[in-house]
């Protein structure tokens, strides 16, 4: 195969101590991102068990490997 | 030296019954996997005969260290449904959880689609049983290794190792890789269960796994979970044969990230079986290491390795890329998968160069990224906290393996194999390891095969005695091997006949 160039660790931004997502609102490309996002979650509203709380309560598995 | 990394992945699934109080895992696990194989035997055209998993080999309390009191009270449960499938995989009830462990595949690629194979076969299990249980009641299987309130299961893989190369280098290497390579194959999960901690002290982490293992290397499974995992049952010539069992490891919905998982962690097996492992990435606690990097979505914490000084867990994946990338060039890509370990080194320099620029930016590939991004944006747009049940559900739904119903199918995840691959490999092994005559027995030969295991198929030929045709080398028994003998052999006495010769 042929040789693999050395591979280079691009340098990371320090401007964000914490995880950041890579769009930003205001940008063209963060909004159409955020509206993504939007129409994510209405489908996931949807798709949430009716009663969460009875059913996270519920999830109770045995211990195995 | 480097033996080819023949690989498998197995997974213990989570299981609930809904609509009755009266049920238990067992039960519910038993039901879900007759289910299955009740409607293979009464598929039109189906010659399925239920082939029985064969216990002959099984000894899952040796010690890889080789030190005595190797007891680790742990018995197959030899009487509860235990299957061999025409993919090679075998299915049955673990530990009170549908199991499948998959067929041994010749590299990263196939383990994905084998990985997505069992999946596929869960969701059969689901619908079949659905049509058996009585009206308003439900099998869900979830493909995910907690329940949020302490008790985990886990998915195995398993790698071909050279018997010569000593344990302790083994461990040695996997160590700093198990360790760090969570942050592209971590699944992700809402709060902590590590023993003595509160529920919510860590919002979000990034592995399923890293709450449960307490110790550096040992022989447990079930408890004091160790990082490196010792049990030594090759299902392969232990005289030239080691299986590195895995249990570190998280069920992935990204196929991106199983085939991470798994091509990364042969390319670092390879690594230390060549002996070329940096001594100085040795971790100077990794059993504290595993949580802090599970817990620090910066990805900026530094870990202390042994010699004094510190490197991140990216610091660390980008020495182990490189070397790794050193090795293919220096000695080719054979042992590893071939082109497949290509496709692999650049990926994995992918995914790292995205996540050193931002943790959160490999959101179609990493599970916990594309977890945690969803999760996020629900609490802000709900106003509420982490600890939120609204939250722990939507963890808990994205295993869900019903695709109707599973988050991470929403989420745009990129695929590596297609559908109709799957549909294939669900009937099919694969073809160029021992899993291939497995399954070819089996798809042939089903009313003549008394029991399977992984290094042997058991025929009943009317004779007196059972016939054992042993298969002791991974390698073999490939299509390139057998296809052609198949082909020739119209009864099993035939081919047994040829294979004497």
């Amino acid at each position: 195969m042929a040789e693999r160039e050395r591979i280079q660790k691009p340098s990371r931004s320090d401007s964000e101590p914490e995880p950041a997502a890579t769009e930003h609102a205001g940008s063209p490309s963060g909004e159409r991102l955020k509206a993504e996002m939007d129409d994510l979650l209405d489908e996931i509203d949807e798709v949430l068990e009716a009663n969460a709380e009875e059913f996270v309560n519920s999830y109770i598995q045995k211990g195995g490997q | 030296m480097v033996v080819p990394k023949i690989c498998g992945i197995e997974t213990e699934y989570g299981i609930t019954h809904r609509g009755t109080e009266e049920s238990n895992p067992i039960t519910a696990s038993s039901l879900l996997i007759n289910a299955y194989l009740s409607g293979l035997q009464h598929a039109p055209g189906s010659p399925m005969a239920r082939v029985e998993w064969d216990f002959e080999d099984e000894m899952p309390g040796r010690d890889a260290r080789g030190v005595g009191g190797g007891d680790v009270g742990y018995e197959p449960e030899t009487h509860l449904v235990n299957a061999v499938l025409t993919n090679g995989s075998r299915y049955y009830v673990d530990h009170a959880h549908p199991e499948i462990s998959g067929p041994e595949c010749a590299d990263a690629r196939s383990a994905v689609l084998w990985d997505r194979a069992s999946d596929a076969i869960a969701q059969r299990s689901m619908r079949a049983a659905a049509t058996i249980l009585p009206e308003g009641q439900e099998l869900v299987v979830y493909k995910n290794n907690s329940d949020g309130k302490g008790n985990s299961y886990g998915c195995h893989e398993n790698y071909l190792m050279d018997r010569a190369t000593p344990f302790g280098r083994i461990v040695h290497g996997a160590t700093a890789h198990f360790v760090t390579r969570q942050i592209f194959c971590g699944a992700g999960k809402v709060g902590t269960e590590a023993p003595g901690s509160d529920r919510f002290a860590v919002p979000f982490q990034i592995s399923q796994r890293a709450d449960f293992f307490e110790e550096e290397v040992g022989l447990e499974t079930t408890l004091k979970r160790p990082i490196v995992n010792t049990r030594d049952e090759p299902h392969a010539d232990a005289r030239l044969y080691r299986r590195l069992h895995v249990i570190v490891g998280d069920a992935n919905l990204s196929e991106v990230a199983t085939f991470l998982k798994v091509g990364t962690t042969a390319l670092v097996l390879a690594l230390t079986e060549q002996d070329l492992f940096p001594d100085d990435l040795c971790l100077a606690t990794p059993v504290q290491a595993i949580r802090l990097v599970s817990c620090d979505l910066s990805l900026r914490r530094p870990l202390r390795l042994a010699d004094g000084t510190t490197a991140t867990a990216l610091d660390i994946q980008w020495d182990l890329l490189e070397r790794c990338s050193k090795y293919c060039n220096n000695f080719g890509t054979d042992a590893v998968g071939g082109d497949v370990a290509t496709d692999v080194l650049d990926r994995w320099e992918s995914v790292l160069t995205q996540l050193e620029v931002d943790p959160l930016a490999p959101a179609t590939t990493v599970d916990w990224v594309a977890k945690y991004r969803l999760l996020d944006a629900y609490r802000e747009r709900n106003a509420c906290g982490w600890n939120d049940t609204r939250l722990q559900a939507l963890d808990l739904q994205y295993h869900d393996l019903r695709p109707e119903r599973c988050v991470a199918h929403r989420l745009g995840l990129e695929r590596i194999v297609s559908d109709d691959e799957v549909l294939w490999a669900i009937e099919n092994p694969p073809p160029d390891t021992r899993a291939y005559f497995r399954g070819r027995c089996l798809q042939q030969f089903a009313t003549h095969v008394v029991a399977a295991n992984w290094d042997s198929v058991v025929f009943d030929l009317g004779g007196e005695t059972l016939r054992r045709v042993p298969m002791m080398e991974p390698s073999r028994g490939t299509d390139h091997h057998v296809a052609r003998l198949f082909e020739e052999c119209p009864t099993p006495a035939d081919l047994i006949g040829r294979l004497q010769q």
